[in-house]
């Protein structure tokens, strides 16, 4: 396994997290560079929505250290994250649906535009929210959308929307969970150029179930099974991994027996 | 195409105009009765309208509104039945008593949400309803006269019933428009968007409690406020303004209304009262009518009276621009 | 020392009258997802209907039985007619819906018995004083209604717990998709459990007719006592009902019958006398407080919510 040089941008130390019996987290150390697109992959099951959980606050983790960009994290709650340059993503869409596209993204600049305690001026005309926001929009490709209500786009705007409003936040850091969920073929693509063209200006820890992309995208990946980490490496190292095969190969033929 | 000449806008327009004549009208055709009416209408008007910033744009869904009309009116009553009549002390304790409350209810309840919010708001307004019910010096269970109005000093003189009605009309009118600049703001936006989905307001970096908490005060003072314009009104406050089912009343003329909307509160305490008088004329057992109607408006026209008349003048403008065409794909 | 065991028994009886309120809402609550404000008035429709039986055929158990059958029928009516269209909606939609149905109960029912309010006279055998404890007599019919609660509460256990139908309750509570993807006939099922809390709150109004009263109105204060239990005791959780049900019971009983001399140990005896039923109401609800502050889910929450 190569290590990364310099401070790394996001360094987890012995994470571990129980739910009764189940341990979803099982001392998992990972550390991203500046920079980097990481990816973690995993059969269903895997723990890797726990993990970004815990990444972002949502979850607190039984034991454990999580530190970005040289601060400690642990214990910090959800909206103090974002502040700090920590941007997620969801994997399933969350987003203000009765608001329209623009709204949404604005929402993400205006957290990081001062305190909301301004109570009379109309903030759909503030040039410092909207302005950013369209640019977020202009990046993934949906300024042509920007009016519209964001429940009458399609799921795979949907996923761009998601994009465009973590970037709308001016992170340090990109915690993407699953961006290809539910996209076909030609949008899964268009994605993926999106995220290579993101590639370097943003650390990115990338969860996704389509190999393709995380083979093509990632420069260093990371296999979690039943909570732990069982390889770590650049993509060429994962792909000739013996545990790693046979974890995902093991899943495939318990898929087949139930054909 | 939309511009701001809707049918909507234009019903509120009409209404706001009906409201602002009234007592000519009243003063034309003798009748006071009309004038009382409306009163009252305004007052639970300025009352709805506080409700609609906290539930209709901000989601939360509180059960014990009612108690800020209690505390606002009683405001008034104690200090009256202590010999304080001077409105200059009395209207800003009604108004302070209500933000403090307001304050230490919402500091609570907002730890919670959904279901769990609507008990405790409506448990805290029923506790409230208790103790002040159990203050023997001040009325107890059977309520207190007030002898006196508020006093200001030459400036305003409550005891006529036209200046009154102004008087509540201009807070209306104020309250309506604060909360309309109010809920575009930036601080509108945060509690909008908690509304829709606080887990991501939270994960893209608003601390959403604080929001709401001055959210949920600034709605418990304005109704201290119609409270302490009650208490003026009937010259008499008592527990039953707090009960819980008055809560439901206001609830009921945000959602009949239409929720999130600048006129709705106003539209649904002017039907819903209006219904009121009208149908308990008919039938005394007008609630029979009221109740399922109430279960219709919820499962059929959850966007209420203002809903309604957004749709039928968007049906009607669409008419218009191709009045005899026949049917096109649309856009 | 007679007085205290009294007040007891009384806690006791209140506590396990609430926990029928409460184990009908939370059972709605946890399996359909339903916050049902209209739970009071089928309370007040069980007293109505007992104390209209009772007048009619004169025979105090049959009135009971036909009350509750009544009572269940009225629910399952409901719940076919009104509720079916609920489920999936917002809990504000089922709040706003519930409470038109409680202005159309009370209305209804002035309607059909007039504004006066109900009696229901107990028969002479359960008005016979018993003696619980040397020198300690309770009322015949409240020992009773603590044995029926008591025998209710076992039997729920039972049907929860120990059969099928209270499997699929409880696997409804924490999983509704996989319960429908089982091919139960989720429609039954829900009329039925509707049909049990309608069941369930006419029992318990129909109990406190011959004790209070049978009057319009009397669903919404205990309603809200109700839901009070079942926020402490956590939504979703029968067991949680019955403890935070006791408690609640115990805490406002003796609460009233004993805080006004207990502050006027500390205050003066006009401020005791002011102060302490003030504070004896309030009681509960500062133990929801405080229950909501450190554990806001409940004391027995229900999982997977």
């Amino acid at each position: 396994m190569s290590e990364p040089k310099g401070e790394p941008m996001l360094e987890i130390s012995h994470l571990a997290k129980r739910f009764g019996g189940i341990v979803a987290t099982d001392d998992v150390q990972l550390a991203i560079a500046p920079g980097e697109l990481h990816a973690v992959i995993g059969p269903n099951g895997a723990g890797k929505t726990t993990l970004i959980a815990q990444l972002s606050g949502q979850l607190p983790p039984d034991s454990g250290r999580i530190r970005f960009a040289g601060t400690d994290i642990t214990r910090l709650p959800v909206y103090r994250r974002s502040a700090l340059g920590l941007a997620r993503s969801f994997q399933i869409t969350s987003l203000f649906l009765d608001h329209s596209v623009l709204d949404n993204v604005a929402l993400a600049v205006q957290a990081h535009a001062g305190h909301s305690f301004r109570f009379w001026h109309n903030a759909r005309r503030e040039a410092d929210l909207r302005q950013p926001a369209m640019a977020a929009l202009e990046r993934v490709g949906l300024a042509n959308r920007a009016e519209r209500r964001a429940a009458d786009l399609s799921h795979g705007e949907h996923r761009l929307l998601e994009l465009a409003m973590a970037l709308a936040s001016k992170p340090r850091m990109l915690l993407l969970d699953e961006p290809m969920a539910g996209l076909g073929p030609d949008e899964s693509s268009r994605m993926v150029t999106m995220l290579q063209a993101l590639k370097g200006e943003y650390t990115i820890l990338l969860v996704e179930h389509d190999m393709e992309a995380v083979f093509a995208l990632a420069d260093r990946i990371t296999v979690l099974v039943y909570g732990r980490v069982i390889a770590s490496g650049p993509p060429d190292v994962i792909r000739a991994d013996e545990a790693v095969r046979e974890a995902y190969l093991g899943e495939e033929e318990q898929e087949a027996s139930y054909a | 195409m939309k511009g701001p000449f809707t049918l909507r806008n234009g019903a509120a327009v009409l209404l706001l105009v009906w409201l602002a004549l009234l007592p000519l009208y009243a003063n034309l055709t003798n009748d006071q009765f009309t004038l009382t009416l409306f009163t009252r209408i305004v007052i639970m008007a300025l009352a709805a309208v506080s409700l609609n910033l906290i539930l209709g744009y901000g989601g939360m869904m509180s059960f014990g509104h009612a108690a800020y009309l209690g505390i606002g009116g009683y405001a008034i009553g104690m200090l009256a039945h202590e010999g304080i009549t001077n409105g200059f002390i009395q209207w800003p304790v009604a108004l302070g008593a209500s933000a403090l409350f307001a304050l230490v209810i919402g500091a609570l309840s907002l730890r919670t949400r959904g279901v769990y919010f609507i008990m405790i708001t409506l448990a805290f307004a029923q506790m409230a309803y208790y103790v002040i019910g159990g203050i023997d010096r001040y009325g107890g269970d059977d309520g207190l006269t007030i002898y006196k109005d508020s006093q200001f000093g030459g400036l305003v003189d409550l005891n006529n019933h036209v200046v009154f009605y102004y008087v509540c009309l201009a807070l209306l009118f104020a309250g309506v428009f604060i909360v309309w600049r109010l809920v575009n703001s930036r601080f509108g936006l945060v509690i909008q968007g908690a509304r829709s989905n606080e887990a991501r307001m939270r994960a893209i970096g608003f601390p959403t409690y604080r929001y709401k908490l001055v959210c949920f005060v600034i709605a418990g003072t304005m109704a201290g406020l119609s409270g302490a314009l009650l208490a003026n009104n009937a010259d008499f406050v008592s527990p039953s303004m707090m009960y819980w089912t008055r809560s439901g009343d206001l609830i009921i003329m945000v959602v009949l209304g239409g929720m999130a909307s600048p006129f709705g509160a106003v539209f649904g305490a002017v039907a819903l009262l209006v219904l009121e008088e009208a149908l308990s004329g008919i039938t005394e057992y007008w609630q029979i009518i009221l109740g399922p109607l109430l279960l219709l408006v919820v499962l059929f026209a959850r966007g209420g009276i203002d809903g309604l008349l957004v749709q039928l003048g968007a049906w009607w403008q669409a008419r218009r621009v191709k009045p005899s065409a026949p049917e096109r794909a649309s856009a | 020392m007679t007085l205290f065991i009294e007040q007891c028994l009384n806690g006791l009886q209140f506590g396990l009258l609430l926990f029928l309120l409460a184990a009908g809402l939370t059972l709605v609550f946890g399996i359909m997802d339903l916050v049902n404000l209209a739970h009071g008035s089928l309370y007040m429709l069980g007293a109505y209907f007992a104390a209209t039986f009772a007048a009619w055929t004169g025979n105090f158990v049959l009135a009971v039985i036909l009350g509750v059958a009544a009572t269940l029928v009225v629910g399952m009516v409901l719940e076919v007619v009104v509720m079916r269209r609920l489920y999936g909606r917002d809990h504000l939609d089922h709040v706003l819906g519930t409470f038109g149905l409680i202005l159309f109960f009370n209305e209804a029912v002035r309607l059909v018995w007039g504004p006066a309010g109900l009696s229901m006279p107990l028969p002479s055998w359960l008005q016979v004083p018993v003696e619980v404890l040397p020198g300690i007599s309770y009322s015949a019919y409240k020992l009773a209604l603590i044995a029926v609660t008591l025998a209710v509460a076992g039997l729920l256990y039972f049907l929860v717990m120990r059969t099928r139908i209270g499997m699929l309750i409880r696997a409804g509570a924490s999983n509704r998709e996989m319960v429908g993807a089982l091919g139960v006939n989720i429609k039954l099922l829900y009329t039925l459990v509707f049909g049990l809390g309608a069941a369930l709150a006419g029992l318990a109004g129909l109990m406190q007719a011959p004790i209070l009263t049978v009057q319009i109105g009397m669903g919404e204060n205990i309603l809200i006592l109700a839901f009070v239990v079942t926020v402490i005791g956590g939504i979703g959780s029968v067991r949680g009902s019955l403890v935070a049900a006791l408690l609640v019971g115990f805490i406002d009983t003796l609460g009233r019958a004993y805080l006004p001399d207990v502050l006027a140990l500390v205050l003066s005896h006009d401020a005791a006398a002011t102060a302490g039923p003030a504070i004896s109401s309030m009681l509960i609800y500062l133990l929801m407080a405080l229950v909501l502050i450190v554990k806001p889910e409940g004391l027995f929450s229900a999982g997977g919510r």
